[in-house]
């Protein structure tokens, strides 16, 4: 029996018909998917009640793909094949990337993104994240007991077109349709209901497991806009861990650590952390596989103390940000807490300090951008209350523009445009009888275009030969709902025209994507045919051990001859039994029943027997 | 005539009505259609209609109009989880039988 929600008033879906949406935060250490049930935003959590899976996916020499706790696991034992933080590849070279030599991936250059080399063959950041998304999509699926209709995903706000196209990809490549891609910070104050509060700018400080973001939003007339970002992408939880373990070794005066005893003593450290948040004090013991005991208390002040350099990188940018923004401390209406480890008391109070007002912290900080997506996907998929219904605005992050003579931008959308937006604005011809021009997209915020990030290039052909300056070419941006963009320019005397989508220039094009949809496919009955095989092998060994152990005890039932023939139909079996042939498998376990049919009635008969001998009919 | 809410269902009814933050209770019913003949209804209410029964459970106010009412009468709405799903079940003694799901029913 399909299980039910409580709609809004008028909203009861006709049988088979649930708009089931979800939310989706697709973190670099951790995602989550949330969805709205009965009015109200909750996580979905798996089988064991975990709501995170940890955003790593491992392509094992084996041929299984593991994704989540499963492959975490093997991070340290295998590190080339598991992969960790995949969006910070998402749209992006290899040039792009910091601290390359500092990773245990091989990676391959390819023409836009980067791809890694695994045990599987080479993926693409993009089949990582479908991966990791698949995973969450199952998740939901089980939860919610049917088909997704779409989901909101998350992405952070500085990301450009790139990688948001990336991420678009990545949904896709995992049967998931996105309804819209949500900047993080704007789901994080969707999720306190800021969306509905009185307008003002309100700061969204984001700790997560490795990366720090402060992003500055306006809400006016319902639409969010991305005032300033800014942030660390190498500083995050795990840097206040790694401190309490150095100073754990320091403390103890520990001699050089196994691998497996750094390990052991970075979770204690992480433990003492989590439990200084509700404590004065932590206990740390444990015994290394040196023999060595640690023993340490670990007091708040002195965590503050080691930490303490830590919380204050996070301001740096805090205030870069706020500067960008023109803005001053105590311009900022609220501040939003996101990400684990926003829960430190210290960092709660050195926001509290900085901004001089007590930040949001009264829902879960891992979950917050999660459950502001839901929010979000809920209203999109058409499950609105009635009163509820505006359609939430985001804005583009960075300026759009071309390229024009000498290497220079002109601006044709402004950053901070509330989206969709079309504008166009006309250009010209350089030179006399010029009949061609070449565009060059490109997003960013400098003038020069060696200092944006290039999206595309195309031509228009076909201008008719006039003197430079004469014709006119209108070029028309369009960004739609999700930030994607395609630009259109046309030659207004003759009409030509040329456009293009913005599949930005990291090398997807839609028939790899297709390609590999196909893949999965095909794998799909691939898995399909080795599972049933593998079933079926199991089940002849199962028949081979039974009729083994029925020969040993009650051969004597049995003629030599009916004997010799059960015995050469499980020679047969056996001798199948390890191959790939799933119908000589079945074929033999088929003549192996029936060819100890017989045998199996006597044996029936005997036991029968047996039970009755030497008793009278009144006692049975 | 009577329907009522589990114990369970009242506590989930609850906090779900406090969550959304209006509402005088909720609203069971009954429409044709779906692939056995009936559906259920289960909504928030916001505001009773002249016609419809009201019953209390829990302290919750159920809302039937009266055309559902016979195919609802004696039902106990429950809140259960099964697997990784949870949500609202109907236990309906009218029900003669129901399409494989559930989701819809003859009576």
């Amino acid at each position: 029996m399909a299980l039910l929600q409580i709609s809004e008033p008028g909203q009861s879906a006709a049988p088979h018909e649930h708009r089931l949406a979800v939310g989706i935060d697709l973190g670099t250490t951790n995602s989550l998917v949330a969805t709205v049930r009965s009015g109200m935003a909750v996580v979905l959590n798996d089988e064991l009640g975990r709501p995170l899976l940890p955003s790593v996916a491992r392509y094992g020499s084996d041929g299984k793909v593991e994704v989540g706790y499963g492959a975490q696991a093997h991070q340290s034992s295998d590190p080339r094949n598991t992969i960790v933080s995949v969006k910070r590849f998402m749209g992006r070279g290899l040039a792009d990337i910091e601290h390359v030599e500092a990773m245990p991936y091989e990676f391959v250059d390819a023409e836009g993104m980067v791809r890694l080399k695994t045990a599987q063959g080479v993926k693409s950041p993009v089949e990582v994240s479908a991966d990791i998304l698949r995973a969450l999509r199952e998740r939901a699926e089980l939860s919610l007991g049917g088909q997704l209709t779409g989901a909101v995903i998350t992405v952070p706000a500085y990301f450009d077109d790139a990688q948001r196209q990336a991420t678009k990809d990545a949904a896709r490549l995992a049967g998931i349709n996105v309804l819209r891609l949500l900047n993080e910070p704007t789901a994080a104050a969707i999720a306190y209901g800021l969306d509905n509060a009185a307008e003002g700018i309100y700061a969204v400080y984001d700790l997560g497991g490795g990366t720090f973001d402060i992003s500055i939003l306006k809400l006016s007339k319902g639409v969010f806009q991305v005032l300033a970002t800014g942030g660390d992408s190498a500083l995050g939880g795990d840097d206040f861990d790694h401190r309490v373990f150095c100073w754990i070794i320091e403390q103890s005066k520990l001699s050089p650590l196994s691998h497996e005893d750094a390990r052991l003593l970075q979770m204690r450290a992480r433990e003492a952390k989590e439990y200084l948040t509700q404590h004065g004090e932590a206990p740390i013991t444990a015994r290394l596989s040196s023999g060595e005991f640690v023993d340490l208390r670990l007091t708040t002040e002195v965590f503050n103390e080691i930490t303490h350099t830590l919380v204050h990188k996070t301001l740096g940018p805090t205030r870069k940000a706020l500067r960008d923004a023109g803005l001053s401390p105590d311009e900022i209406t609220g501040v939003v807490m996101v990400g684990g480890a926003t829960r430190m008391p210290q960092i709660q109070k050195a926001v509290e300090d900085f901004f001089g007002c007590e930040p949001l912290n009264n829902l879960d900080p891992d979950k917050v951008v999660a459950l502001g997506a839901a929010t979000q996907a809920n209203l999109l998929a058409g499950n609105r209350a009635a009163g509820d219904d505006w359609l939430l605005l985001d804005v583009i992050p960075l300026s759009l523009g071309i390229e024009t003579m000498g290497g220079l931008v002109e601006k044709v959308i402004p950053r901070n445009s509330t989206i969709p937006v079309a504008r166009a604005q006309e250009f010209t011809t350089f030179k006399d009888g010029q009949t061609a021009m070449a565009l060059h997209v490109v997003q960013g915020e400098r003038e020069l275009v060696s200092d944006c990030r290039s999206l595309a290039r195309f031509e228009l052909r076909g201008i008719p030969p006039m003197v430079a300056g004469a014709a006119r070419i209108r070029v028309t941006f369009q960004v739609d709902a999700d930030g994607l963009l395609s630009v259109t320019a046309r030659e207004q005397t003759t009409g030509h025209e040329a456009r293009i989508e913005v599949k930005p220039s990291y090398g997807l094009n839609d028939d790899e994507i297709t390609s590999m949809l196909k893949d999965s496919f095909t794998h799909a009955s691939e898995d399909a045919f080795r599972r049933a095989l593998r079933e079926a092998q199991v089940e002849a060994q199962r028949l081979v051990e039974a009729v083994q152990s029925a020969l040993k005890e009650d051969a004597h039932l049995l003629s030599t001859l009916e004997r010799a023939h059960v015995e050469s139909c499980l020679t047969k079996l056996q001798a199948v039994l390890l191959g790939d042939d799933r119908r000589a498998i079945d074929g033999a376990m088929d003549a192996l029943s029936k060819g100890t049919a017989e045998f199996a009635a006597r044996r029936m008969n005997q036991s029968v027997q047996r039970a009755l001998a030497g008793k009278k009919v009144e006692e049975i | 005539m009577s329907v009522t809410l589990s114990e369970a269902a009242a506590q989930h009814v609850a906090k779900f009505i406090a969550k959304r933050g209006r509402g005088i209770g909720i609203r069971l019913g009954v429409k044709t259609s779906g692939c056995s003949g009936m559906a259920y209804k289960l909504e928030f209410a916001d505001a009773a209609e002249p016609e419809d029964m009201v019953f209390d459970s829990h302290g919750l106010k159920v809302l039937i109009d009266p055309k559902s009412l016979p195919y609802l009468d004696g039902t106990e709405l429950d809140y259960t989880k099964e697997g990784l799903n949870e949500g609202f079940k109907f236990n309906n003694p009218n029900v003669k039988d129901q399409c494989g799901c559930g989701e819809s029913f003859n009576v």
